[in-house]
């Protein structure tokens, strides 16, 4: 049955696969991708790498969600749920290539919704909730100009599917930080106002960007092995372009090398159980559950 | 009538005046003895809309009598509006959607960053004036930017180009 035939009829009538589903249940966005790993990369490690990059671009998607209704114009509105939507494609990309190298039957959805935050790999930059508008977009831009030449990198992964998702993933990000570095040239630029509490945002998100860039043993072990990109690389390529956004907003700032916790072992901080308690409520409360 | 043209008749559930085809995110059809074997690229890491298009292909092959049809997810090469048909920019344009140019070709190195205003001119679908305005760089759907007419005054989508 068609949508256009009968509406309400094709929203009960799913005899044959997950279209209507929500929740849970929709079909694998690798389906028909060669799911083969290369002989030899270690599997472990690229389950740890994608759950890493994918719980980055979940997490972040969610906060993201969370702005809709609640951005200055419609147009923001618009924007944020559709760069949440890029990252959350990302995200199911990477779990199911992660699910798939763990070789244990879990899928994008198990990995999303039945981890506890102890298991989630993503930085801590993408969990931490905006106090307004002005540290959302300070947030959006550290985190677009650090992954878009990690997303750059990974096109030349040994792995078929992270190069085919950062080759998609590049063209995506690019748009993400235009938008971020167009606002915080704007507030910046703005009033006194505007420029004091985009200072505030700035200063209170530049100093914890430092985890970005710190090398994870499991990094630097698919790094060296070409699979994955060592994070410290980023560094120059990250400070060039917030210090182009900066100078253009009348802004100042340095990002510090200053710890905050590994969220990428795990360590996160009440923002990730507060995200996990919103975004797996359905999912933990009916296992499953397709209507 | 083959596979292939079967598939080329179905339309995009978000731009229906276009096909899928004509879109280029069809990348193969190939017919084999166990069944109908199409391989799809998506447009956006996120669009929704391929498990409707997966279904809609296979509805398609079986009303047209095809039995079996598998539909595989291809991402690499990533898509490009360059793959988008002149018939497709066509049919776009005609239902006031701006088709996209062609795609930025980057050098090696960085990828640039644009502060302010691209140096590109996009012409109005309606009334033709060359040159134009971005509302947004996001709009109903990933692929679709907002963009607004200073001479009719109209609001306007513009397929921007990836």
């Amino acid at each position: 049955m068609s949508f256009d035939d009968d509406a309400y009829g094709a929203l009960t009538d799913h005899d044959d696969d997950a279209r209507w589903a929500y929740g849970t249940g929709f079909a694998d966005p690798l389906a028909g991708v060669p799911t083969a790993v290369p002989g030899d990369v270690d599997r472990a490690g690229l389950t740890a790498y994608c759950l890493m990059l994918g719980d980055d671009a979940l997490v972040m998607s969610h906060r993201l969600q969370q702005w809709v209704t609640r951005a200055p114009e419609l147009e923001d509105e618009l924007a944020l749920a559709n760069i949440a939507l890029d990252l959350l494609g990302q995200a199911r990309l990477l779990l199911a290539r992660a699910g798939e190298a763990e070789g244990a039957g879990r899928d994008e959805d198990a990995l999303a919704s039945l981890r506890d935050a102890g298991e989630f790999r993503n930085v801590r930059l993408a969990e931490r909730g905006d106090a307004d508008f002005a540290h959302l977009v300070a947030r959006l831009l550290v985190f677009s100009c650090w992954r878009l030449p990690l997303l750059d990198r990974l096109t030349a992964s040994r792995d078929p599917v992270l190069a085919a998702i950062g080759a998609k993933g590049v063209k995506e990000v690019t748009y993400h930080r235009e938008y971020a570095a167009q606002w915080v040239v704007r507030l910046g630029d703005g009033t006194d106002l505007s420029h004091r509490r985009m200072q505030a945002a700035i200063d209170a998100v530049l100093p914890t960007a430092g985890e970005l860039f710190e090398t994870h043993e499991v990094e630097a072990r698919l790094a060296a092995a070409g699979v994955a990109v060592d994070p410290a690389q980023l560094r120059p390529e990250f400070d060039e372009a917030m210090s182009q956004v900066l100078r253009a907003g009348t802004l100042t700032g340095s990002s510090s090398a200053a710890r905050a916790g590994r969220g990428r072992d795990g360590e996160h901080g009440p923002e990730l159980d507060e995200i996990l308690a919103e975004m797996q409520e359905l999912a933990r409360a009916l296992p499953g559950g397709v209507w | 009538m083959s596979a292939a043209d079967v598939v080329a008749t179905v339309t995009d559930p978000e731009l229906p005046m276009v096909t899928l085809a004509e879109l280029g995110i069809v990348r193969e059809v190939r017919e084999t003895p166990d069944g109908v074997e199409v391989a799809i690229t998506p447009t956006y890491s996120g669009c929704p809309a391929m498990e409707a298009i997966r279904d809609d292909i296979v509805s398609a092959l079986r009303d047209a009598g095809f039995g079996r049809a598998a539909v595989r997810t291809q991402l690499s090469p990533a898509w490009t509006t360059d793959w988008i048909s002149e018939s497709g920019k066509a049919k776009l344009a005609a239902a006031g959607i701006s088709p996209p140019g062609a795609a930025p070709r980057r050098a090696s190195g960085p990828v640039p960053l644009v502060l302010g205003l691209r140096g590109e001119s996009i012409a109005c679908p309606r009334c033709g004036c060359a040159e134009t305005e971005r509302i947004s760089a996001f709009g109903a759907t990933a692929c679709r930017e907002l963009r607004r007419c200073p001479a009719c005054r109209e609001p306007f989508e513009h397929l921007k180009e990836i």
